[in-house]
């Protein structure tokens, strides 16, 4: 693991791991599971949440041109579900939620059929 | 975030929180109080009698799913007595039914249900990517609707089998009541939030255990049972899901999510209302052909109304002038209590008959399905043109670009 430039003194970045199901994995390369790192601190000194992982992922990870389909007004499109480590997101305090090293974070959607 | 503890057994840790009430749950108890709800459903409406043989309408997604293996443990777990068994329809659309297939072939092992697949090929002479290769992919979604409506009875038919379960969820019965209520059609909302569809003139019985069950719990259901389910978008439809109803109803489930339950509630309600005659006026015409549009999930709102609304007039022109004269009267007849008695009388004159070339169920002489395996079937040498004509420009243009496409390509 390498030190990121925005790591604090002594602070880890963040390894997390990102699923996508439910028809989500279609608009990242049909993949579910990605390994994702994450600086411990922003260049505003505040913790990544996750509001910077929904940015960072569409930034990063997704290759996907239709972004509406994941992301609406700068969160996440109503109908996808977002676990964290297993929990409705809205028990762990939705997008400001900090996350933590070893954070396992499930979007799913619930808009596909089948 | 300090963990929060279960609302039910105050002792494990919450991961959900349900849709309908705000209650935090854990695991066990969500999925627990789940089942029962479902249970609850199903002996508050009679919907099963002992020794029942029922078919659960399969395709592999999350809906189906979650119904077989909820249908399972609850026959278990209280001693329905039911026969289930798995009925999938194969429309025919390689690269997305055949790996959904085998999800359902999987569900079979796992659920230890019998399986049986009845495809469009052998019921209709036409799999689905026959049929887009000749109208286009737009308004494809219409034919696959219709033909998957009929496909379904007739597979329950062939298995000697009088109830279809389907997975129509808490979300698409609320996404219909909307739907029918934007387009004021009162014998369809009045049918629409029922639990069971059924037809005097069909024996084949069609309920929705799960039509309480919110579209977000199902998924989760899905997921905390680690259920095997198949999610991948039509090929021929793949941003069907933005239609405007179905995001008119996450968005609303977003604001307040009661709001769900709440509009299959008011649409229960407002069906009390409808007047007897003019909730049995569709019946005969609608319910054997026209539910079908809910064939993928809830197909009628998540598809761009558009290409609907264009199929629906093409199949209205075929239709004959007594329906069509019915179908004003009616209009009149619940707006104007005063001449209910002529028109009610007008209503339940339009009896049900049996379509002239396959004996389904119909209004017509010639059932839906068979009037669209007419335009297919006239075309298919040349293709196009003439199907192009009762549909919007856009449409017939771009079906005539396909063909030149194709032209040139052979031709080179």
């Amino acid at each position: 693991m390498t030190d990121t430039p925005n790591a604090g003194q002594g602070e880890f970045p963040i390894p997390i791991t990102v699923e996508f199901t439910g028809g989500l994995e279609l608009l990242f390369e049909n993949e579910r599971k990605h390994k994702v790192v994450l600086p411990a601190r922003l260049e505003d000194g505040s913790r990544p949440n996750i509001s910077y992982l929904l940015k960072y992922l569409v930034d990063n990870l997704m290759k996907d041109q239709r972004i509406d389909m994941f992301i609406m007004e700068d969160n996440v499109r109503p109908g996808i579900l977002v676990l964290i480590n297993d929990a409705d997101w809205e028990l762990e305090g939705e997008e400001a939620y900090e996350l933590q090293q070893g954070d396992n974070i499930v979007f799913v959607s619930t808009l596909h059929g089948g | 975030m300090a963990p929060t503890a279960c609302f039910n057994c105050k002792e494990a840790r919450a991961v959900i929180i349900r849709p309908k009430n705000r209650h935090k749950l854990c695991r066990a108890c969500f999925i627990n109080i789940f089942e029962t709800e479902v249970h609850e459903t199903i002996i508050g409406t009679n919907l099963f009698f002992p020794g029942e043989r029922v078919a659960i309408g399969a395709s592999g997604g999350k809906d189906s799913t979650v119904l077989a293996a909820v249908l399972k443990t609850l026959n278990e777990r209280y001693n329905y007595g039911l026969d289930l068994c798995l009925l999938s329809i194969d429309e025919g659309i390689r690269g997305y039914r055949d790996d959904s297939l085998e999800t359902v072939k999987r569900n079979a092992v796992q659920y230890e249900m019998p399986l049986d697949i009845l495809g469009y090929s052998e019921l209709y002479g036409w799999t689905m990517d026959q049929v887009v290769e000749q109208v286009g992919k737009k308004g494809n979604c219409t034919y696959c609707g219709v033909f998957r409506r009929q496909a379904l009875d007739r597979g329950a038919a062939r298995l000697g089998i009088k109830h279809v379960v389907t997975g129509h969820n808490a979300d698409d019965v609320a996404e219909t009541v909307m739907m029918n209520l934007l387009r004021g059609d009162l014998p369809r909302l009045s049918r629409g939030t029922s639990i069971v569809t059924s037809s005097d003139a069909s024996d084949i019985k069609r309920s929705k255990p799960l039509k309480y069950a919110y579209e977000k719990e199902i998924v989760l259901y899905a997921h905390h049972r680690q259920l095997d389910y198949f999610t991948t978008e039509c090929i021929y439809s793949p941003e069907a899901f933005r239609g405007s109803a179905r995001t008119l109803i996450k968005d609303l489930e977003k604001i307040r999510p009661s709001s769900i339950l709440d509009i299959v509630k008011s649409g229960e309600d407002m069906a009390a209302l409808v007047p007897v005659e003019v909730r049995g006026a569709g019946k005969s015409k609608q319910l054997a052909e026209e539910e079908s549009a809910g064939g993928c999930g809830s197909q009628n709102g998540r598809t761009s109304g558009g290409e609907m609304a264009a199929m629906e007039a093409q199949l209205a022109e075929n239709e004959e002038a007594e329906s069509l004269e019915t179908e004003i009267k009616l209009h009149n007849g619940s707006r104007v209590k005063a001449n209910r008695g002529p028109t009610g009388k007008a209503v339940k004159a339009q009896t049900i008959k049996h379509c002239e070339r396959c004996n389904y169920i119909s209004s017509q002489r010639i059932c839906k399905a068979c009037t669209l395996l007419d335009g297919l079937n006239r075309n298919r040498p040349k293709t196009a043109i003439e199907v192009g004509v009762g549909m919007e420009d856009e449409e017939s243009s771009s079906t005539l670009m396909r063909q030149m496409e194709r032209a040139q390509l052979s031709a080179t």
